[in-house]
């Protein structure tokens, strides 16, 4: 069965392979194990831009393919990223701990690391007390299991309710702009538990791995995104490739038709947008390490809006569109905003690439909405000759179904 | 002779007009039926309210040999028990395939998990085919509904219901745009699925209910005016001065 469905699916072995090629090119090239042709700070930038590849594809799933306009996924993603910084700061800043404590004449009792651990961490908020929800922290597998429960665990309840309610379109947009805003404002708070606006720190340095050079870890790392973002799109592919795929495109072009077929639409949606927020929050867990730092600014309303914006020129409802999509606008915006575009002098005004990012991509937005509906992966369908059906001109019936006039003429 | 639904005492509004007023009605488990009435008479908003689209605001809707009440249950619940509907405009999933659209309606088990792991047997392939077949669009399969023509979306449309094997179905003016040889299969279809399932027409073709030759139904301001042979109720003087005198 599995190799038809590769064989059914062809993009996914090219999709595959491209990834592949692109990984052993980027560590021969790396400084770590290769021949140093690229810094470290950019394979980090490569291996971030994989996971933002990996959650555009969940995007995609749930917008693309179900139609639903989630605009506050990147609160799943931030999730992700606090559940194994809480870890990470954790158990880095114990090893600190336990190595200056180590000299001192009277070897100290557990509570007392436990306590000047929290010392550490949490003096920049004023406290010094863990808050209940770091009670696991000390576990690596259960914070890597919280990677996916907490957001999914949150996209189930957050789901059901706005589901259940039949809220759609628009409405649903709002709501979930409204849950990214509520949480991002939430972890703002210093007494949230999670060090306010500082966030989580120092996630670079993974512990009990300090004899292994940043050049090389970053290149695990890379690997770690790039067989995330291939598992993730072998199952993407596989959820939408069969009956699944049908019914939930389905309930994008017309949700009451589905339900009349006996399909309760809720619970397809319920069960997407909980399983998107899971991969979305693995994205994250393999992000912020590379990133170094996690804080509620990540999560604010306006990361998940480019995420919708990466999607939409990448190619709404192909997988590969939304690969594209978050790869080619994130890289491009690294370039834009890092300083490295010239400057454009027009002799009265000096076009400032960094200030000016936001405006051409907001008019490439508009534009690929209007002009280019299917995005950049477009181009491949002029390559395949996949088509959609054209309907154009008037109808001729009575109906909006009913023939149109171009079609008639064929 | 057993009843397959029980309509009683129904009725709904819609800011203040009665839309369906204190409307019964009941079909039995194999038998044809047609409802007439001119525009307004609430024959859609009937079919909305068993097929729960539109909550009454008062009544009772009883289903099958259990006589479980329709009314407690949701749309998609409503049409797993049995009960398939046609709309007046044909509603096929324009970007799927046809071979798609009849797999997705074909008698399943249609939970989540369940739909996420089923992939097509031969068996399934092979009744999608039959199917297609039978509706005339056998050579289509693998073509995007949204290009076939008006009457083709239909036909589609009547496969898919058949797909689903509902234990009722609910025909909204099946015959809308079609040529005369469409209307007779059409026709022809209609009546071979009413020997083992229930069928109601809504339709304003007078010629097409005569093929039919079923009990009719004329609703009137949202109630049943006549019911009997098409001969019987185009006889009767108040169905003439509403409807047949227009």
């Amino acid at each position: 069965m599995n190799r038809s469905f590769l064989a059914r699916n062809p993009s996914v072995l090219i999709f595959l392979a491209v990834l592949g090629l692109f990984t052993l090119a980027v560590t021969f090239a790396s400084e770590g194990l290769g021949m140093g042709l690229i810094s470290t700070s950019f394979v980090k930038t490569l291996g971030k831009t994989l996971t933002l590849a990996l959650i555009a594809v969940a995007m995609d799933l749930v917008w693309g393919y179900a139609g639903i306009l989630s605009l506050g996924h990147f609160a799943f993603f931030g999730l992700g990223g606090y559940m194994i910084g809480m870890w990470l700061m954790y158990e880095r800043t114990r090893q600190i701990v336990v190595e200056s404590m180590a000299n001192a004449a009277i070897p100290p009792t557990d509570q007392e690391i436990v306590d000047a651990i929290g010392t550490q961490i949490f003096g920049v908020v004023g406290s010094s007390d863990f808050p209940a929800i770091w009670a696991f922290a000390d576990s690596l597998a259960i914070q890597l299991i919280l990677v996916v429960a907490v957001p999914g665990v949150l996209a189930l309840v957050f789901g059901w309710l706005a589901f259940r309610s039949r809220v759609t379109g628009v409405y649903l947009s709002i709501l979930t702009q409204a849950m990214t805003l509520a949480l991002s404002l939430y972890l703002f708070q210093n007494d949230s538990g999670l060090r306010g606006n500082n966030g989580l720190s120092g996630l670079q340095n993974i512990p009990h791995l300090d004899q292994v050079p940043q050049s090389v870890l970053s290149v695990w790392f890379f690997w770690a995104s790039a067989l995330a973002l291939a598992l993730g799109y072998v199952f993407a592919a596989w959820v939408v490739s069969g009956k699944f795929g049908s019914v939930i495109r389905g309930i994008r072009d017309n949700e009451a038709r589905v339900r009349f077929l006996g399909y309760s639409v809720e619970g397809y949606k319920l069960f997407l947008f909980t399983v998107t927020a899971m991969i979305a929050g693995i994205a994250g867990a393999l992000y912020y390490p590379q990133a170094g730092i996690v804080n509620p600014a990540e999560i604010a309303p306006i990361a998940s809006i480019y995420l919708a914006v990466w999607v939409a020129i990448g190619g709404r409802g192909r997988l590969y569109g939304a690969v594209i999509g978050a790869v080619f606008v994130s890289l491009v915006s690294t370039w834009f905003t890092g300083g490295q575009a010239p400057d454009v002098n027009l002799g009265f005004y000096t076009i400032s690439w960094v200030d000016w990012w936001t405006i051409l991509l907001g008019l490439s937005f508009v534009a690929v909405t209007l002009f280019a509906p299917k995005g950049i992966s477009g181009i491949f369908d002029i390559w395949t000759g996949r088509r959609s059906p054209q309907r154009h001109g008037a109808d001729l019936g009575p109906d909006p179904g009913s023939l149109r006039e171009k079609e008639a003429e064929e | 002779m057993t009843t397959l639904l029980e309509v009683s005492g129904v009725s709904v509004s819609f800011d203040g007009f009665k839309a369906i007023n204190n409307l019964s009605f009941e079909i039995g488990p194999a038998e044809l039926r047609a409802i007439i009435g001119p525009n307004g008479a609430g024959k859609t908003t009937f079919m909305d309210i068993i097929t729960g689209k539109t909550k009454p605001d008062a009544g009772t809707v009883l289903w099958g040999e259990l006589s479980r009440p329709l009314l407690k249950m949701t749309e998609a619940q409503i049409a797993r028990e049995g009960v398939g509907r046609k709309f007046q405009k044909p509603t096929v999933f324009e970007d799927q395939t046809v071979q798609e659209n009849l797999l997705m309606a074909l008698k399943k088990d249609r939970g989540p998990f369940a739909v996420l792991f089923w992939r097509p047997s031969q068996d399934d392939l092979d009744r999608v085919e039959t199917l297609a077949a039978e509706i005339g669009l056998a050579a289509e399969l693998t073509r995007k509904a949204g290009e076939l023509s008006h009457g083709q979306k239909q036909w589609l449309e009547i496969g898919m219901l058949l797909a689903q094997e509902p234990r009722l179905l609910l025909v909204d003016e099946p015959a809308a745009g079609m040529t005369p040889a469409e209307r007779e299969h059409t026709t022809e279809l209609l009546v071979e699925a009413a020997k083992t399932r229930a069928v109601v027409v809504v339709e304003h073709d007078m010629e097409f209910i005569r093929r039919l030759d079923c009990r009719v139904t004329v609703l009137h301001e949202g109630s049943v005016l006549a019911e009997g042979s098409l001969d019987h109720v185009t006889a009767n003087q108040e169905v003439i001065d509403v409807y047949l005198g227009r």
